[in-house]
């Protein structure tokens, strides 16, 4: 067992082993280290202004994500790298390939947003060679600008990506190797204990550990991404101690292929399943892309957005569509049941003290089956759903509907299947009247509740003429604003 | 000066003069993260912390207020009520006493500000600010127009009417005449960079307040006044803002009386920082407004008569609402002659946070009134808007007297529309939309083409004033501040351009320096667009103070006649010697020449007079358009803006890149205000859309997918503004109403273009699917 969590912050070996379990990454770089370029826009994770970048041993390979400092935790950070934008300029102060770009391109103006849209773009430019207009749009989601419009900063990264990160232009490259092994020597598989007065933070040292410490501490909160914790602390001020950090464990992140469906760590990310999912379902990598902004969804997990229970969730819908089972564990002991029964109330989940979700299996859509996600929010992206609907459509042979499966997010106090429109259209034609009859019948399944983000009869529309959408798409017929794949970008250089 | 920088004495133009892309003075500190905001400031020992308790009622008496859990709460120093000011606990900016720094006896609305925590740290101050115990006895409250119209809530301020010819008989006479209402929504500012202050407390009365404000001055005022003291004892400095928009013109007031109040109080440094939630709960946005029309308008579109009604949620106090209902009114017209016309503003009390300056200031919500009649007559005669706009603009005698009678002299909105229906391909799209429309179920697409006229300076005439104090050092290097304050704008960029070009000096010569109350005195709020307009303009005034004593000293010197001595581009030239500009100013120093001046500068011309509704409040107009398409989905209500052209008019620009980058991000802001960006209230009260997670301005996927934007590279100011160029900070703002009415045109295309959709603002696309379904019904 270890006492202090050991990381490398830019270019300095650093050992914390006393701090609250509450410290947020952002207020530790900016109020202890004096780390300012970093920025406070929100503390909530969607504005962008706190971007720093983490790498990670992956493998044995580094890898650098974008993450929002004011929602991470620094119990969650050890054997990591820690770059803020101080460290992407050279040591000479010669700006960064992304820098200069947003100077030449005058992608900065007040440029309070601007240290974090820097770290988003280093983060693009260095994990994809060739980004399109579209690429830049989502490596963005998350970092919001009031000034500039974003035009100029799109620009100036597309200009960035013409120039190849090297180690003569990149600190993280040059320093690849060096950190690699910095890092590599800090991972020693042993527990962390933080003792604190404000309480404990836990790094397990696996799953299993995991599983022993939870059992001992069934109070603990546990912490993945963050993504939903991290405002427990900075919006409500709750206490989160005693902590356990997950989001480190490989064990939890595993990927795997299984009889008919994908297995999914409850630890994985957003980002770590787009791929594997969006093969299982090509609506499913659509909907991922949708959600939060990519320093959430490198942080975020798939595990985590189920058991927090949320009314909205995102993930929920579409994989109670698909019959997805969650694999509970308390100690030694494992239960599964389906995603749809996980969800008993609002704010009630059927998790005991002291068990955790460990993953979720998710069933490929049978062959030839209809299977469709539609997310519908206020802004398009970086918006939680105001309604979010899945299906699952199997006809027979005589165009039948043969099976129904259909969740609704954002229409009831839990995620929630729509068991009268599924039973009104079960045996039915799958024809525009059988749909008219579906629209009817889902008044009783939902009556959903008025708030900022929609009214009451709004949802309820939009979720019936989802069944229309539905309808016409699978007769071929255009019924949604989709992206044709190309946005005219005006030449970097102009 | 620097030694790394030499200027080039041999140059034939100067390097970042006037009319060139010089990048923002900070552009490299913003990227590295060098740029200090006030929260990057190293704090000096003792360095206390401010937090607010606020009100959780809409309208409310305090009956007990009781803190004793809040000082006794760990790390807490001192917890601050309104008994705790020691001068007038009012920050009213309009004068009439309504706004308390703290409120006591009664709370307004909810989130009202009603005691500060100070504490060791700030998280400590946060936590011990929600533990008062406060006792309300509740009493009824009202937050939005019609409600408070209906309750008959008092107007916070003096309401106007412009008025010309005769209404009633207008509309009599008119062949047509039509109806309605509208509703325009608020908007948060959402400057990235919060609300801050920070005070040090210095030797008898005095202080110095580090503030994001827009306003110094008023700083410097309002604080004098929270303390006691006069105003000699309060030096305010701002060095930059992240953002501000309106919304630090005077919403910095409270953070920086209570900082100030803290500090003098407890003897150490107190810097207050509210979080997201708190300071878009606390502070003042964009007025909602609802606009009841009443027009005549005769067969071909043309407007008789025009008679409306602008009624303002302006929250508990006036604050700025005053002089943002007149804006209304005078951009009621927009770019259109009404012969007979009354317009009229109400500036209704509603128990909510006191509403407040916003980019555009009221223009926009006038200015889109008019362009919802527009609509609304081209709906009833089933013709382009476009086509009604034409036969509505100002033009020669006769029909270029605004509402305020004042002569609109400098009109070019017809060139702008033609060139940009063309350059755009208006009508060819036009034609291919509405024949997609016929044959696409779900998807229908709309385009339209909205022209911007905009009235530059302030209307209350005498805040067209702004100094600048210019030093030239012995090493020729210059110092330049001036009043005006840098939000992002790239206003010190392009005052250091216009006073580089004044001595024919590299841009690099000159140190832009923060600006300070105790350097520039008595200066106006970096608003109304008007920064560089007014302190370029004071800033050359200087150049040309210290420029006379020079060729002065010159002509003397080597026996010259003053024509003879020349600045050009880093040097000098006196008869048939050459100097460089650093050698030449070393001379005129051992001279004994004063290298220090003190600039001036006032609008010329302007004039208003409110109680009689006339007079030439504008020194010049700016102009502009924009063309707009977009796809809706009929099924759901959501939206892509598909492509947008703009051509926009900012006279010979100081700066075609920071311009361009002005509009580009005037338009997505103007775009959000009127798409995605809904303040939302619930039934106790409570804004509930109060942080990014809930409140929805652009991303950069939102914004089109096509983005044209060309300046009028042809226009030139014809008044003296600075090098002829125009302002561009606020007039871009509303060239998005065309994409709010390029979304109603899709939505017409369900009731074949016969029917107005009365698309309300936000149009979020529940608005959209509420206005399909309604045209659906049959209107």
């Amino acid at each position: 067992m270890r006492r202090s969590v050991r990381l490398l912050l830019n270019d300095e070996a650093v050992t914390l082993d006393r701090f609250p379990p509450d410290l947020t990454l952002l207020d530790w770089l900016r109020n202890e280290r004096r780390l300012t370029g970093t920025k406070e826009g929100c503390a909530e994770g969607d504005c962008g202004a706190c971007t720093v970048l983490v790498g990670r041993l992956i493998d044995g390979m580094l890898a650098y994500e974008s993450v929002n400092a004011c929602i991470c935790f620094v119990g969650a950070l050890d054997a990591t790298h820690v770059v803020t934008v101080e460290h992407l300029s050279q040591p000479d102060g010669q700006l960064s390939p992304v820098q200069q770009a947003m100077v030449d391109h005058h992608g900065s103006q007040c440029g309070f947003c601007t240290p974090g849209f820097v770290a988003s773009m280093h983060a693009l430019w260095l994990n994809d060679p060739a980004p399109d207009g579209d690429d830049v749009d989502r490596a963005l989601q998350g970092n919001l600008c009031r000034c500039t419009g974003y035009e100029p900063i799109v620009k100036a990264a597309l200009a960035a990506a013409k120039v190849e990160p090297s180690e003569a232009n990149d600190r993280l490259t040059a320093e690849v190797g060096t950190t690699t092994a910095r890092l590599s020597a800090l991972v020693d598989g042993a527990r962390i204990e933080i003792n604190h007065s404000e309480g404990m933070s836990f790094v397990p040292a696996d799953v299993d550990d995991l599983a022993q410490i939870y059992a001992e501490h069934p109070e603990a909160t546990l912490v993945a991404g963050a993504t939903d914790v991290g405002l427990w602390v900075t919006k409500q001020m709750r206490s989160i101690a005693p902590c356990i950090h997950i989001s480190h464990l490989p064990d939890l992140k595993s990927i795997e292929s299984e009889d008919g469906g994908l297995r999914i760590g409850a630890g994985a990310s957003y980002t770590a399943t787009r791929a594997a999912l969006a093969q299982l379902a090509a609506p499913l990598g659509e909907l991922w892309d949708r959600i939060g902004g990519a320093q959430v969804r490198n942080m975020g997990t798939v595990g985590g957005n189920i058991a927090n229970g949320s009314p909205i969730g995102d993930t929920p819908p579409p994989l109670i569509a698909l019959g997805a089972v969650v694999t509970l564990r308390m100690g030694e002991e494992r239960r599964t049941l389906p995603l749809e029964a996980f969800y008993i109330e609002y704010g009630k989940q059927d998790r005991r003290p002291g068990e955790f979700v460990e993953s979720v299996f998710v069933p490929a859509p049978p062959e030839g089956a209809h299977f469709a996600v539609y997310k519908i929010s206020k802004r398009r992206d970086e918006d939680i759903s105001a309604l979010c609907g899945a299906f699952l459509i199997t006809l027979d042979g005589a165009n039948r509907v043969s099976a129904a499966r259909i969740a609704f997010g954002g229409m009831a106090g839990t995620p929630k299947r729509a068991a009268k429109t599924e039973e009104s259209l079960i045996g039915q034609n799958w024809s525009w009247s059988s749909i008219q009859a579906a629209q009817g019948a889902m008044e009783a399944d939902y009556q959903p509740l008025s708030d900022w983000r929609a009214s009451s009869a709004y949802r309820m529309r939009a979720a019936q003429n989802l069944l229309t959408r539905l309808f016409l798409e699978t007769s071929g017929a255009p019924a949604r604003l989709v992206s044709d794949g190309e946005r005219m970008v005006l030449e970097a250089g102009e | 000066m620097n030694k790394s920088f030499q200027p080039d004495s041999t140059a034939e133009k100067i390097i970042g003069g006037a009319h060139t892309n010089r990048e923002h003075d900070s552009a490299s500190k913003h990227v590295t993260g060098a740029a200090i905001y006030i929260d990057d400031m190293p704090e000096a020992a003792g360095t206390l912390h401010g937090y607010l308790g606020l009100s959780a009622r809409a309208h409310a008496r305090i009956t007990a207020l009781e803190l004793s859990r809040v000082r006794d709460a760990p790390g807490v120093v001192a917890v601050l009520t309104a008994d705790d000011v020691p001068g007038v606990n009012d920050i009213s900016p309009a004068g009439l006493n309504d706004e308390p720094i703290l409120a006591s006896g009664e709370v307004k609305f909810y989130g009202q500000p009603v005691f500060a925590v100070i504490a060791k740290t700030r998280n400590a101050a946060r936590r011990a600010a929600q533990l008062a115990d406060i006792s309300y006895e509740d009493l009824p409250f009202a937050t939005d127009v019609k409600a408070a119209m209906e309750a008959g809530h008092p107007d916070v301020c003096p309401p106007l009417t412009l008025q010309r010819g005769d209404v009633e008989a207008g509309l009599e006479k008119a062949p047509r005449r039509l109806s309605g209402e509208m509703h325009i929504g608020g908007q948060d500012h959402f400057y990235l960079e919060g609300q801050i202050a920070m005070a040090v407390p210095g030797e008898d009365d005095e202080i110095t307040v580090w503030s994001s404000t827009q306003h110094p001055s008023e700083i410097q005022h309002m604080v004098g006044h929270a303390l006691g003291v006069p105003s000699n004892a309060v030096t305010v400095q701002v060095r930059r803002m992240g953002g501000g928009f309106g919304g630090k013109e005077t919403q910095a007031n409270q953070f920086a009386c209570l900082a100030a109040i803290a500090a003098k109080r407890t003897g150490f440094p107190v810097k207050i920082r509210p979080d997201r939630d708190d300071d878009m709960t606390i502070t003042g946005k964009r007025h909602d407004f609802h606009v009841a029309y009443d027009v005549g308008y005769d067969d071909d579109g043309r407007i008789g008569a025009v008679d409306a009604t602008f009624s303002a949620r302006c929250g508990y106090s006036s604050d700025l609402s005053g002089p943002v209902t007149d804006r209304a009114l005078f951009h009621a017209d927009n770019c259109y002659f009404y012969e007979d016309v009354r317009l009229r503003s109400r500036p209704l009390m509603t128990h909510t946070v006191s509403n407040t300056a916003f980019r555009g200031f009221g223009g926009p919500q006038g200015l889109l009134g008019a362009e919802r009649i527009i609509e609304e007559i081209a709906y009833q005669l089933g013709r382009d808007p476009l086509d009604i706009r034409k036969a509505n603009f100002y033009g020669e005698a006769g029909r270029n007297v605004t509402p305020y009678h004042q002569t609109v002299e400098d009109n070019i909105i017809e060139r702008i529309i033609s060139e940009l229906e063309e350059s755009s391909d208006y009508q060819a799209r036009r034609k291919a939309i509405i024949a997609f429309n016929k044959n696409s179920p779900v998807i229908r697409k709309g385009i339209a083409l909205t022209p911007v006229k905009f009235g530059i300076s302030f209307t209350a005439t005498w805040y067209n004033q702004a100094g600048a104090l210019v030093h030239v050092y012995r090493d020729g290097s210059i110092h330049l501040n001036h009043g005006g304050t840098e939000m992002g704008q790239g206003l010190n960029t392009k005052v250091a351009q216009a006073l580089a070009e004044e001595f024919q000096v590299d841009f690099a010569t000159i140190k832009i320096t923060a600006t300070s109350t105790g350097k520039v005195p008595n200066t106006s709020a970096t608003a109304a667009s008007s920064g560089t307009d007014l302190n370029a303009m004071a800033a050359a005034d200087a150049a040309n103070q210290i420029k006379d004593r020079l060729i002065d000293f010159a002509a003397e010197k080597y026996s010259v006649a003053k024509d003879m001595v020349v600045f050009e581009p880093n040097r000098v030239r006196i008869g048939n010697q050459t100097f460089t500009f650093a050698e030449f100013i070393e001379q005129a120093y051992i001279g004994r020449v004063q290298l220090s001046a003190a600039g001036f500068y006032k609008t010329p011309e302007i004039h208003w007079d409110r109680q009689t509704g006339r007079g030439q409040p504008f020194y010049y107009f700016a102009y502009g358009a924009a063309v707009s398409e977009v796809s809706i989905d009929t099924l759901t209500g959501e939206y892509r803006v598909d492509r947008v052209d703009v051509l926009h008019d900012v006279g010979r620009s100081l700066n075609p890149a920071i311009d361009k980058g002005q509009i580009e991000g005037a338009f997505i802001q103007g775009m959000g205000w009127l798409t995605t960006e809904e303040l939302w209230w619930d039934d106790k009260g409570r804004l509930r859309t109060h942080a990014p997670s809930t409140y929805k301005i652009p991303l950069a996927s939102d914004r089109p997918r096509i983005f044209n934007v060309k300046l009028a590279e042809w226009s030139e100011n014809r008044k003296r503004a600075i090098r002829r160029s125009k302002a561009v900070g606020e007039p871009p703002f509303m060239l998005p109403v065309s994409v709010l009415e390029a979304l109603s045109m899709a939505v017409a295309s369900i009731g074949d273009y016969r029917v107005c959709p009365r698309l309300d603002a936000p149009a979020t696309p529940e608005r959209v699917l509420m206005a399909v379904e309604r045209l659906k019904a049959g209107g």
